[in-house]
């Protein structure tokens, strides 16, 4: 037999620079004490991945890695979402829990687990890559080991999310037999010749469980607030935006290329999902008092709204979903952004009367709540009217009439802390902010996006 | 030459007991014992199905779900001792800082 000829590596270029670092700030940490340096490091890498990303296109590794357009945008998207997450970190990490580097070097190894997600042309790989994120962002929840609430996200978030590894184990375990294959290319085409059967139906619910789990999609979202609430600020904000992201990586090349032949069947279920994941969100939120909270349950109803695009099944509507995961991670790490700006911020009471105080810092909460709600003339309107009008274009104008009501529900909780800030006036002390250069760099990136998106939504659309 | 029916039967039903397990049970380290229950109820499958589909790549599987499994339990009996550390408690009724 001969031996298999070497992989090219140039697909797999991204991850290699990507887990390089990560394994190189590992040791550096020993030695450098200096943050900003290891900070700088992260970015290098980032800013290296996004250079080679357009060379680095082809499959790879016997046919199991592919990078394509699909996953460079999705590359591109967990990029922003890791840049953002170390801008914002570099203080507040700090002051939450000093000397220790390892979590510059988990932030990477989860993004590289995401970025091997987003290219897995097979099961397997996606499965580790899968693993990879999960178990670095476990250890991201517990990072502050003093801090009782910390351990209970972490241990929460690693309970759920090992219980929902399981049912995807299931589901490609019984792939596996139907095909003999692990391969979603040829899943998809082997399952094209036979005639749905009760065990592929089985499969494919236990993988929908699993990555229901993921992306915190109701019923399967219980974790999400617990996690969110008592992970480190943000390491919150990059849960939201990087595994969320990954999640709808997987589904839409699970779905849309391996259970091609039962697109009727998960669509129902994805029907179900989307529609109790938008009540659920955004019912719930309304009656949080801790911001992070509501900003979880806001992540889990934004969850709701990409569902349908998954569900309308068209390359149209894929495409505004990956639009509307980007401008989500703008407006997202922005809100996240300025919560870890107001250091007592985590309360909704806290930002009573803070237009009064810090007008500036009002005001572009402002424009991140109104992106988040949807109105124009912000990103987060663009990538609404974007994602419905390809649902509607679909044919699934009764589920964008329910979206739209949930939507115009969760106007009330994020402009509940609008009207905090203007029009109430504050009891206690004001509100002290913590800036910090790279804290202001995200800020303002993130507000420059959200604005120039929604005036300008070609920059993305397209 | 047992039928396959029954080893996918044997997966189906310890997977089923996992299940149950991390449902009922209240202490955080029976429940990752279930969740392991279910993970080995997996690859029982998956070596089963290698071995009908005269196939190698389901055994190679088997391998990658073990060696995640130990990286996880590693990971998690670390978080559950930084936990124990805290509380005092790994029952999961004590474990409720958070609500709503």
């Amino acid at each position: 037999m001969n031996p298999l000829p070497f992989p090219d590596l140039m697909p797999f270029a991204p991850e290699i620079i990507m887990l390089s670092a990560a394994t190189l700030l590992l040791m550096l940490e020993l030695f450098v004490k200096n943050r900003t340096i290891i900070s700088a490091i992260c970015l290098a890498a980032s800013m290296g991945v996004i250079l080679i990303l357009p060379q680095s296109q082809g499959i790879t590794f016997n046919g199991m890695f592919i990078n394509d357009g699909y996953s460079m945008y999705f590359k591109i998207i967990f990029i922003v979402g890791l840049v953002m997450t170390i801008l914002i970190s570099l203080k507040y990490i700090d002051r939450e829990r000093p000397q220790r580097g390892e979590y510059y070097s988990l932030l990477l190894f989860a993004t590289s687990g995401m970025m091997i997600m987003a290219s897995s042309k097979d099961l397997v790989v996606l499965f580790l890559g899968l693993e990879l994120m999960a178990l670095s962002t476990y250890i991201l929840a517990g990072i502050k080991p003093l801090n009782i609430k910390s351990n209970e996200a972490a241990i929460k978030y690693f309970m759920l999310g090992a219980f929902s590894s399981a049912f995807f184990l299931y589901g490609l375990a019984l792939l596996y037999g139907l095909t003999g294959s692990t391969d979603i290319y040829q899943i998809s085409e082997r399952l094209r010749q036979t005639e749905p059967t009760l065990p592929l139906i089985l499969s494919m619910i236990m993988i929908v469980v699993a990555f229901s789990f993921k992306i915190a999609a109701a019923p399967f979202h219980m974790w999400a607030p617990d996690v969110y609430e008592g992970s480190p600020t943000s390491v919150t904000a990059f849960m939201s935006v990087g595994p969320k992201a990954a999640g709808f990586a997987v589904i839409g090349r699970v779905f849309y290329v391996a259970f091609e032949s039962i697109q009727s069947d998960w669509s129902i279920a994805l029907i179900v999902i989307a529609v109790l994941t938008m009540a659920v969100g955004n019912i719930l939120a309304l009656c949080q008092r801790n911001i992070k909270r509501m900003l979880a349950y806001s992540s889990i109803a934004h969850a709701g709204y990409m569902l349908i695009g998954i569900i309308a099944g068209t390359s149209e509507s894929l495409h505004s979903v990956l639009n509307y995961l980007l401008i989500y991670a703008f407006m997202n790490m922005g809100a996240f952004a300025i919560v870890i700006l107001l250091e007592k911020g985590e309360d909704i009471e806290d930002y009573n009367g803070l237009a009064r105080s810090h007008p500036i810092v009002a005001a572009i909460m402002l424009v991140f709540m109104f992106s988040l709600v949807g109105i124009p003339p912000t990103a987060g309107f663009v990538a609404k009217f974007n994602l419905f009008l390809a649902a509607i274009n679909a044919g699934y104008l009764w589920l964008v009439i329910v979206a739209v009501i949930f939507s115009s529900i969760s106007a009330f909780y994020y402009l509940r802390i609008v009207m905090n800030m203007y029009m109430r006036d504050n009891i206690s002390e004001t509100p002290e902010i913590l800036l910090s250069p790279s804290l202001g760099i995200a800020i303002f990136v993130s507000l420059v996006m959200v604005v120039a998106i929604g005036i300008v939504p070609s920059l993305v659309v397209g | 030459m047992i039928p396959l029916s029954w080893y996918i039967g044997l997966s189906a039903v310890i997977f089923i007991i996992g299940l149950i397990g991390f449902l009922v049970r209240r202490n955080l380290i029976i429940m990752f014992m279930s969740i392991e229950l279910m993970l080995n109820s997996i690859n029982i499958s998956l070596v089963a199905f290698s071995h009908y589909l005269q196939d190698i790549k389901g055994q190679i599987i088997v391998f990658f779900i073990i060696t995640v499994a130990a990286a996880e339990a590693a990971i998690g009996l670390a978080i559950l001792v930084a936990l124990f550390r805290n509380k005092n408690s790994i029952h999961t009724d004590d474990i409720a800082e958070m609500k709503g």
